[in-house]
């Protein structure tokens, strides 16, 4: 594709900056925000996965959310674990419910799943808030260690202040896009997007539904469990109020501002929402109203999200300022050269 | 014999849509199945696809038998089907159909994919030179990135046949390949069925085109309200006393 370097350039180019932002002397506060901004772009591209891809809505990422939170967190306050081996356990425990929740629930057609998901979401969340002895109830758990410092050699990178988090954020962010760019285009995101096209028809191509279904709930319910994990070492202090049906909410509409069935999508509706909800007192407050708007506004005219407006940028641009040598229209057929969904950046 | 079912059966409430039906299938054969509307004729192949689990009888494929098994493994043992109403991943490209077509086909494992292996590449390689060989065959190579919802319905059709041939099928299941198409179209797709036979795939089709039938096909089964009444070579049916009886005993939409 001609407007391809585009994509690149500008993939970079962000990439870039996120590596650079904390030197660049923001206030601490920004650095926090921006902190939760990759956060939430992790849990919604784990959204992405089996919404956006599979097409099976979920309302119960903020239950896994939480799960990765208050497994990882017991862990570490409880048995003394280390961070490192708290967080992986925390993401595993949130993708073995997943599964377990996931296998009855995702053979229901229509409407239902995402019901169940409505309920199973709001039943973690009474756990988390009335299992006292464990969870310590609406009080929360406190005094959640950082993640231990981590000798180099020559350097010891350590995790207790706000840059150490936002690096450790960042390149788990980058790891997990590296993983995911790699499904996408693979046998595995063909086969999503297949069931998300037409079950029938993708059933009788050999693919096995409740396996990718349950699958992609897994990895998706494993991503947010990470995300959860990541965030009680950098806030060090987790509560039922953060993993409610609200969160979910939010979550969801990143997904769909950004771009749902896209990779960047999730990442830009993540930060641009959370830099809203963070900054704006107005925005948080008239949060629902303004979702409402957003949700009408999107499916009416940018049904591809922000990334469908980018999208449009980019082929604006690569028509104004086309590359000198031009690598050719056609691409040889190749995971690559099927881009799976118009738009997508 | 690739295919045998045997007392293939399927009632729905009160209704018996499919009346113990045997039905040979020999290997390299194009077997036509023809009946008046409603006769029963894509319940059967649901059936054989594994779509509906049969009332009773059986499916037995090279033997084996598959009745009542899930689609997924029905289609990993060598059946390929397409359906009356196009069914397409309709938003996808043409080469992202065909691609998941050979799914089954495919033998990378899921971690494999997740990390890009060089298995994963191999198998991806392999296909894309089996796919590209089928898609040239089928002049469909200058349209990979085109989305299956906008091609011409001729197209469509066809390109539903060549995402079925992309698993490499024993079995090929053909539901009214010319339903909808105009006379050049469907001179178009005879074209296409001779060169599946020639490619020695065995072929079982529903079809109202008498045209298409009595120029493809080896053999013709006919059901008629659930159950077979004739089977035979092309110019035994066109003469059957019972089957022009069932033909012109009902309206027929066209054809016949
Ligand atoms: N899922 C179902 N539930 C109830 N009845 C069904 C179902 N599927 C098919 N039938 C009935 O079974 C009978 C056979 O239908 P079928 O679709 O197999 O006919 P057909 O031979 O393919 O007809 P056509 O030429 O119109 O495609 C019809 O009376 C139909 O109404
Ligand atoms: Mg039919």
């Amino acid at each position: 594709m001609r407007s391809e370097w585009i994509k690149y350039a500008a993939t970079g180019a962000i990439i870039l900056l996120a590596l650079v932002f904390p030197l660049l002397g923001v206030k601490s506060y920004y650095l926090h925000v921006a902190i939760l901004g990759l956060l939430h772009a992790i849990l919604a591209l784990g959204l992405n996965l089996i919404a956006g891809y599979t097409g099976q809505l979920s309302l119960a990422q903020a239950a896994f959310f939480g799960i990765g939170s208050y497994v990882s967190a017991l862990l570490m306050l409880n048995v003394k674990m280390s961070f490192w081996l708290a967080a992986p356990i925390g993401a595993c425990a949130a993708a073995l419910v997943g599964i377990l929740f996931g296998l009855p629930t995702l053979r229901l057609k229509g409407p239902y799943f995402v019901i169940s998901t409505l309920g199973f979401g709001e039943i973690i969340r009474l756990v988390f808030l009335n299992w006292e002895s464990v969870t310590r109830g609406p009080n929360g758990l406190t005094g959640i260690p950082a993640p231990d410092d981590v000798a180099l050699g020559f350097v010891t990178l350590t995790f207790d202040t706000k840059t150490g988090a936002y690096y450790l954020v960042l390149v788990t962010l980058l790891a997990v896009l590296a993983l995911y760019y790699n499904l996408v285009y693979s046998r595995i995101g063909r086969a999503l997007r297949a069931i998300h096209s037409d079950q029938i028809a993708a059933e009788v191509m050999g693919i096995n539904l409740t396996f990718y279904k349950v699958f992609a709930f897994a990895l998706s319910a494993f991503l947010s469990g990470l995300a959860g994990a990541l965030y009680a070492g950098y806030i060090r202090f987790i509560s039922p109020d953060t993993f409610t049906i609200g969160e979910a909410v939010n979550i969801l509409i990143m997904m769909v501002l950004g771009g749902m069935g896209t990779i960047a999508g999730p990442i830009i509706g993540a930060v641009s929402i959370t830099y809203l909800l963070e900054t704006m007192r107005v925005f948080a407050d008239y949060r629902l109203i303004i979702y409402g708007l957003l949700m009408f506004f999107i499916i009416l005219y940018m049904p591809q999200g922000l990334v469908g407006v980018l999208a449009m940028a980019k082929d604006f641009l690569a028509a104004r300022f086309p590359l000198p040598i031009s690598r050719g229209t056609d691409e040889p057929p190749g995971q690559k050269g099927a881009a799976p969904v118009k738009g997508e950046i | 014999m690739l295919l045998e079912c045997a007392g293939l059966t399927m009632r729905f409430g009160g209704l018996t849509a499919v009346d113990a039906v045997d039905l040979k299938l020999e290997k390299g054969q194009i077997m036509g199945l023809i009946g008046p509307n409603g006769s029963g004729k894509t319940t059967f192949f649901n059936m054989v696809s594994g779509i509906y689990k049969p009332t009773a009888g059986e499916v037995r494929l090279s033997g084996r038998n598959i009745a009542g098994r899930r689609p997924d493994y029905v289609a990993s043992c060598g059946i390929a089907r397409t359906f009356q109403n196009i069914r397409l991943f309709s938003g996808m490209t043409v080469w992202e159909n065909v691609m998941i077509g050979r799914h089954c086909r495919m033998r990378q494992s899921i971690l494999d994919d997740i990390l890009g292996t060089a298995r994963k590449q191999a198998e991806e390689k392999a296909a894309q030179e089996y796919l590209t060989g089928l898609l040239t065959l089928f002049k469909m190579q200058h349209m990979l990135h085109e989305q299956a919802k906008n091609l011409p319905y001729g197209k469509q059709r066809e390109l539903e046949i060549i995402r079925a041939m992309a698993s490499e099928p024993e079995l090929l299941l053909l539901d009214e390949p010319a339903a909808g198409m105009n006379p050049q179209e469907t001179a178009e797709l005879i074209e296409f069925i001779r060169k599946l036979r020639d490619m020695g795939v065995t072929i079982l089709v529903v079809e109202h085109d008498m045209k298409l039938v009595m120029n493809t096909c080896d053999r013709i089964a006919v059901l008629n309200n659930g159950r077979k009444i004739a089977e035979g070579s092309p110019r035994e049916i066109q003469t059957n006393e019972a089957v022009i009886k069932a033909y012109l005993g009902k309206k027929v939409k066209e054809g016949a």
